[in-house]
């Protein structure tokens, strides 16, 4: 017996009023709260022509911040350390620049990208953010392997989400 | 042009504009089911999605037929086909309006005017359950054979409550022909309320639609397929058209027993007031064969507007109602009109 309720209070079948139990004024009133739902707007976003607003958290693709025409990340593996998913593959080399270190070749396989963020959480250069991109699409298993061609975006292009993490972390 | 021409071409037009609605039911169903759900519902293929039952239907006929090994191919073969000729062969006795005239003759709407219209449609529904039962054994499943043994329980149960709710409308037309159970509801009670036996029998009207609800097999009695717990029933084994033709069955029974139900309680082709319009015989007719289809499209939408409501009932439940509320009920019905036909009340 639960102690915050009165024995009067607790409803149980067999003291169902009368009305109750014929059942039918029930369909009825079950019937005018779906009839009621027909009128009201649908949620339905059209994909292809409409799409959703993105919060400011989204985390699409990631991608390699490029400043001055060359990207910031240092090649320290850490992104490809904590990748979970084990997408992450790093070749570092060395170069004259103040950094002293580049990745030669920086390949994510965007088919075992699970879009968890951990390299954008790891990266102590922020290098390598998440974008709002989420429409990616292969026809084949090599196209689906993205090097640094694909990877590299402006920095003016990701400023947005490099305010976010500024605010948030 | 003598009889059995007019029957083929009449059974041909039937045949054909029932496939049609077939499949603009599955449509409007969906688009229904979107809308009460705040969803929009197929709208890609066609103009507001109107090309999606062709769509469907190509998909289906071009799908593999998957035969499995342990199953009993001939009536493995031959359950969908039953299903489908129950279904459809119900409506030839089902008036759709009442008498055409086309260049000076005179057709009547309806296919076989048989002066036993009401036996056969019932027992044309109760061999739709040998479709689903068949199915069942022969899929050698579990989930099928425990989907068409629960089909016979239900539909044995719920057709003694379907018969019997009937004798009260029998018992005041004195007939089983439709076309005279039709007739009979001319006229108006009081002046104004069109004389339909929905207002006469209101009893027997709600019972006759509870058990034609779980006739048909839709959502508050689907047991038979019940998705969640036997992952789709009697149809577990079947594929491509097979499947389709039970598809098929399904909602080619729901307009069947919308018709029986417009045409028992609803006045059939009956359009109220008419007489005060003054319209040519020719106009008239079309009128009421508009009638007709309004009013069975209502009895459609509402057996859907109900499937997107009311929940399944658990089987003991739905065994409860059959035989401890319907079956007492109905018989209570026939009492009661006997009682009132024998004082001159009705």
């Amino acid at each position: 017996m639960n102690e915050f309720l009165k024995k009067s209070e607790i409803k149980r079948l067999k003291n169902l009023t009368f009305l109750q139990r014929l059942y039918i004024p029930e369909i009825l009133k079950g019937i005018r709260i779906t009839l009621r739902q027909i009128f009201k707007p649908s949620f339905t976003i059209q994909y292809p022509e409409q799409k959703f607003i993105k919060p400011e958290s989204f985390r699409g693709r990631p991608v390699l911040v490029e400043e001055n025409g060359v990207e910031r990340c240092v090649a320290c593996g850490l992104c490809s350390r904590v990748c979970p998913a084990l997408a992450i593959d790093v070749q570092s080399a060395e170069t004259e620049l103040e950094k002293e270190r580049y990745p030669e070749i920086f390949e994510i396989n965007m088919l075992r990208c699970i879009f968890c963020g951990f390299c954008e959480e790891v990266c102590p250069e922020e290098a390598i953010i998440m974008s709002s991109d989420y429409e990616l699409s292969f026809t084949d298993y090599n196209s689906a392997i993205y090097g640094k061609d694909k990877l590299l975006v402006p920095i003016e292009k990701v400023q947005d989400r490099l305010d976010h993490l500024h605010r948030t972390r | 042009m003598n009889i059995i021409s007019e029957a083929v071409v009449k059974i041909l037009m039937i045949l054909f504009i029932n496939l049609t609605i077939v499949a603009y039911l599955v449509l409007v169903e969906r688009k229904v089911s979107a809308y009460i759900q705040n969803r929009i519902g197929p709208n890609r293929v066609g103009p507001w999605g109107l090309l999606q039952p062709l769509a469907d239907i190509i998909k289906l006929f071009f799908k593999e037929d998957i035969v499995p090994k342990a199953v009993n191919k001939f009536i493995h073969s031959l359950a969908p086909i039953i299903s489908v000729v129950v279904a459809f062969s119900t409506f030839a006795v089902i008036p759709f309006g009442d008498k055409i005239t086309i260049f000076g003759t005179t057709y009547k709407l309806v296919i076989a005017d048989v002066n036993v219209g009401v036996l056969i449609i019932l027992a044309l529904t109760s061999l739709g359950v040998y479709g689903i039962t068949l199915s069942g054994w022969a899929s050698n499943n579990k989930y099928s054979l425990l989907g068409g043994l629960r089909s016979a329980a239900q539909m044995i149960s719920y057709e003694l409550s379907l018969g019997i709710s009937l004798i009260g409308v029998l018992m005041m037309t004195e007939s089983l022909r439709l076309t005279q159970i039709v007739e009979f509801q001319n006229g108006y009670i009081l002046g104004f309320i069109p004389k339909w036996n929905i207002f006469l029998q209101p009893l027997g009207f709600i019972i006759f639609l509870v058990a034609s609800f779980a006739e048909t097999n839709r959502l508050p009695f689907d047991l038979p397929e019940a998705e969640t717990e036997l992952v789709g029933g009697y149809h577990v084994e079947y594929t491509g058209m097979k499947f389709g033709l039970f598809f098929l069955a399904e909602y080619a029974a729901m307009i069947t027993a919308s018709a029986f139900i417009v045409t028992i309680y609803l006045g059939g082709w009956q359009f109220p007031f008419v007489e005060y319009f003054n319209l040519s015989p020719f106009m008239l007719s079309l009128l009421q064969i508009g009638a007709f289809a309004f009013k069975v499209w209502l009895v459609l939408l509402f057996f859907i507007v109900i499937r997107w409501t009311i929940p399944r009932f658990r089987y003991d439940q739905l065994m409860n109602i059959g035989w401890k509320v319907m079956l007492p009920a109905s018989i209570a019905n026939v009492i009661l009109t006997a009682f009132l036909i024998y004082f001159n009340l009705l």
